[in-house]
């Protein structure tokens, strides 16, 4: 198993280094530059910009030059915060976006799990009905309506938590942002746990388990469980990777200093050195966490074996 | 029985801690300002800076030679007085005797310096082209002359002696922009890059930063050595980044904000009831408008501008679509612009609508153009709902006159890519003043603009007007002179203006100090808080 977790690391380099060039020349072919803006500036200081920055060379140099700098880990200067560099605005904002997303996958996969194994165990009763229906509201409703009720009923009406902000990072101001970003996945993990399950409880091991007598929590926990988990958990990955980088919604809603906005906010102002910054943080992150993935299925699922 | 005991004893601890707060309250007695601000400030570095809502932060920090008072007008600000020579060209400053925050005197060689830094080609500052007023800074900039070819000279070290390239009635006004801002030579050159990091920067302004975190907010304390500081009440302001206009909103009405720098337009009935003391809508320093490539077919013919421009019923976008207390434009400069007087109006202010559209058919029919031969034009916004609204109810309002609109909407960068390189036939636009004078709205339809002249107009007699009133230092001549060059373009509509721009923010009434003015500054200095 080690060998296949090395194995799949040393593919993350050339995997790695597709992303990065496809991104970089993507990024270019957008029309429009970082120093448009609502007023045209006089050619001469447009010159003097772009040379300050190296835009004015050929694109392919731009490239190498950019390639060289990320080997010696300097992501460049952000041309639109430019106080600071995007190696200083990820540091900034990870650390937010991290704390949440992980907040926000333990609680769903707690309550997910919970609510869809309930689910399951009474299927078709009164409670699936709900759960289910309850979740489908939860995948539905989408988190620029969920966020700003959530921030109006329980801020304002109720005033129990900050409407958004971050404080000094007080526990008060992530509560919001976390139950936001954790509903929907909540409600992705109880539907995908509630079919797994259903499937799991009508399959052979199960009815032999219950054949020897094992008392029903242990059949539920100890063995549908396990198997009930592999969709969920293939899930997983790349919703965690998702939810840790952030998301633009829940941080402009909320006031979330983490690296989400960027993602967006950097693409429309072309802001080339911090889009490709956060680009390749994702890319690192989904391809640590489906790697992860993998080799939870074989804890899982006797039947995968890494050689 | 249990529970009103415990109900007692909480009481009792809320009140042992709410006194504690209030003494410890009592003996700070800090006052705090937090301002919602409606964007991410872009750098410390006045030479960085192309955003009001950095500049605010700015205008806290540094003092230029002159400063915006509490109404928003230049006051003398580093320099204590100063000398006009006979033909306007040649303006001798004196210095105040006043320090930057670590002590260090300011003097002239500090706005010398920052000056050529401001223009030196490799500092690539988008604004500079600010100071072309002043002779050999377009060489500098443009690379064509060294550094000491910009007539800026520090006579000694609280004298400044600047020459500028025309009589520019306007460059004492300009003094208070970011632009025209000394930087501490010591720290520029000790710190690099760097300088403007909390822990390194050194300031001549009313407040100093103390913490900056990318997309929370950035807090500024009170500088003691600020030549005025006695007269300072507010201890420190918090500048909270907030782009999304109803977080804002929301942080202001739950009390967590003193001030938020724009409002949600969209709720503006609601605003106006429920919020009226603390809902200010003044008159602000811009222009939205409408422009026409004059270069390129359809748009050559002045009839068929006219008449798209006077087709347009800015009275409805004004009152119906926006409703946001924004005023109908009929001229570019704004009213109330200084050293202006009257703006020079187009000819169908005050026409009644149906008359005007009656007149435009005649236009278009003049110009070949009718119900059987509709001219079809593209219309280009950049995405925002309010764009979208007004461009919207023109292409019905054009539909009238047999104008067949298609709507076309990007994102900002590449609206104001294609404007500037002129793949558009038209397209919205907006001005926002850098300093109140008409010819900061006026040069935008001069040939020799370039790129921003986006309308690509070419009108000699406009162009002429606009140099003879560059020479001329009698301010009432001169005013005459620009009036006359509006009306050209009023005449000609290479733009069509549609309404004249509004501040929308939220004050507290609990903030001392705030007068509502055009160009929108509102320096902390001048602020209190009632406590």
């Amino acid at each position: 198993m080690l060998s296949y977790a090395l194995k799949r690391l040393v593919t993350v380099v050339p995997t790695l280094l597709v992303i990065i060039t496809v991104a970089f020349f993507m990024m270019r072919l957008a029309p429009g530059g970082p120093f448009d803006s609502d007023r045209a500036l006089p050619p001469e200081i447009e010159k003097n910009i772009k040379a300050a920055y190296d835009l004015d060379k050929p694109l392919v140099e731009q490239y190498l030059l950019y390639m060289g700098r990320i080997l010696q880990g300097d992501f460049g200067p952000s041309l639109k915060i430019r106080d600071f560099s995007v190696g200083e605005l990820i540091a900034s904002g990870a650390p937010a976006s991290m704390e949440l997303g992980i907040a926000a996958i333990a609680l769903a996969l707690v309550i997910g799990v919970s609510f869809g194994t309930l689910a399951a165990l009474r299927q078709n009763s009164g409670t699936d009905f709900s759960v289910m229906s309850i979740s489908m509201i939860g995948i539905a409703v989408p988190n620029f309506v969920m966020a700003p009720l959530l921030s109006l009923v329980l801020g304002i009406y109720l005033d129990l938590l900050p409407t958004s902000g971050w404080g000094t990072g007080e526990l008060r101001y992530k509560v919001l942002p976390v139950i936001a970003l954790a509903l929907p996945q909540i409600a992705y993990v109880a539907r995908l746990t509630r079919g797994s399950m259903v499937e799991v409880l009508h399959s052979n091991f199960v009815r032999t388990a219950r054949a020897k007598g094992l008392r029903e929590r242990l059949v539920v926990v100890r063995h549908a469980l396990k198997g009930a988990l592999m969709p969920v958990v293939s899930y997983l990955g790349p919703a965690t990777a998702a939810v840790m980088t952030g998301s633009v919604v829940i941080e402009t809603i909320f006031g979330v200093p983490g690296i989400g906005t960027y993602f967006v906010n950097a693409a429309l102002n072309r802001d080339y050195p911090l889009v490709m910054g956060v680009i390749i943080v994702y890319a690192v992150l989904i391809m640590l966490l489906n790697l992860a993935v993998d080799l939870l299925y074989a804890v899982l699922d006797p039947k995968v074996r890494y050689s | 029985m249990l529970l009103t005991t415990l109900k007692h004893a909480a009481k009792h601890a809320a009140l042992g801690v709410g006194l504690a707060l209030a003494i410890s309250g009592a003996a700070q007695a800090e006052k705090v300002l937090r301002v919602g601000n409606d964007g991410e400030p872009q750098s410390m570095d006045p030479h960085y800076i192309s955003t009001v809502q950095t500049s605010r932060l700015t205008d806290d920090m540094f003092l230029g030679l002159l400063t915006y008072g509490q109404d928003g007008k230049p006051i003398a600000g580093a320099a204590e007085s100063w000398t006009i020579s006979e033909d306007g060209k040649t303006y001798t400053f004196k210095l105040r005797d006043h320090v930057w925050s670590d002590g260090t005197p300011v003097t002239a060689e500090d706005f010398v310096y920052a000056w050529r830094r401001i223009l030196a080609p490799e500092t690539g500052a988008e604004y500079a082209s600010l100071l072309y007023i002043i002779k050999g800074a377009e060489e500098v900039n443009g690379g064509k002359a060294g550094p000491e070819a910009l007539a800026a000279e520090a006579i000694d070290d609280r004298t400044l002696k600047v020459e500028l390239t025309s009589p520019a009635p306007y460059f004492l006004a300009q003094l208070a922009h970011q632009t025209a801002f000394p930087v501490p030579k010591h720290a520029v050159e000790e710190f690099g890059r760097d300088w403007t990091k909390p822990e390194n920067i050194v300031v001549n302004g009313a407040y100093k930063l103390v913490s900056w975190t990318p997309k929370v907010e950035a807090t500024l304390v009170k500088n003691d050595k600020f030549y005025d500081a006695d007269n300072v009440a507010i201890d420190k302001v918090i500048y909270y980044a907030m782009e999304e206009r109803t977080a804002m909103q929301q942080r202001f009405r739950a009390g967590e904000l003193d001030v938020a720098r724009d409002i949600a337009s969209e709720q503006i009935d609601w605003l106006r009831e429920n919020m009226a003391d603390s809902l200010r809508i003044a008159p602000y320093a811009g222009t939205y408008y409408y422009v026409f490539r004059c270069d390129k077919e359809p748009f050559t013919d002045a009839r068929i501008r006219k008449a798209m421009s006077m087709a347009i019923n800015r009275e409805a976008i004004v009152d119906k679509v926006l409703r946001t207390g924004m005023l109908p434009a009929y001229s570019f400069v704004p009213p109330g612009t200084a050293n202006y007087g009257e703006p020079a109006y187009a000819d169908f202010k005050g026409m009644p609508y149906g008359e005007a559209v009656e007149k435009a058919k005649a236009l278009m029919a003049d110009a070949g153009y009718g119900p059987d031969n509709p001219l079809k034009i593209t219309l280009r916004y950049n995405n925002a709902e309010d764009h979208k609204r007004i461009a919207v109810a023109v292409q019905a309002m054009w539909k009238q006159i047999g104008v067949q609109t298609e709507l076309f909407n990007t994102d900002g960068k590449i609206h104001y890519a294609d404007l500037k390189q002129g793949s558009f036939q038209v397209a919205r636009a907006g001005w926002i003043a850098d300093y109140n004078d008409p010819q900061n709205f006026l040069f935008l339809m001069e040939s020799k603009s370039g790129p921003i002249n986006y309308s690509k107009f070419n009108n000699e007699e406009y162009d002429g007007l606009m140099a003879e009133a560059e020479a001329v230092s009698d301010l009432d001549q001169r005013a005459t002179i620009l009036r006359e060059a509006e009306e050209v373009a009023m005449e000609g509509q290479p733009v069509a203006p549609i309404y004249y721009y509004v501040s929308k923010q939220l004050v507290s009434p609990t903030v001392v100090g705030w007068v509502d003015n055009v160009p929108d500054k509102h320096p902390t200095r001048f602020l209190d808080l009632k406590q």
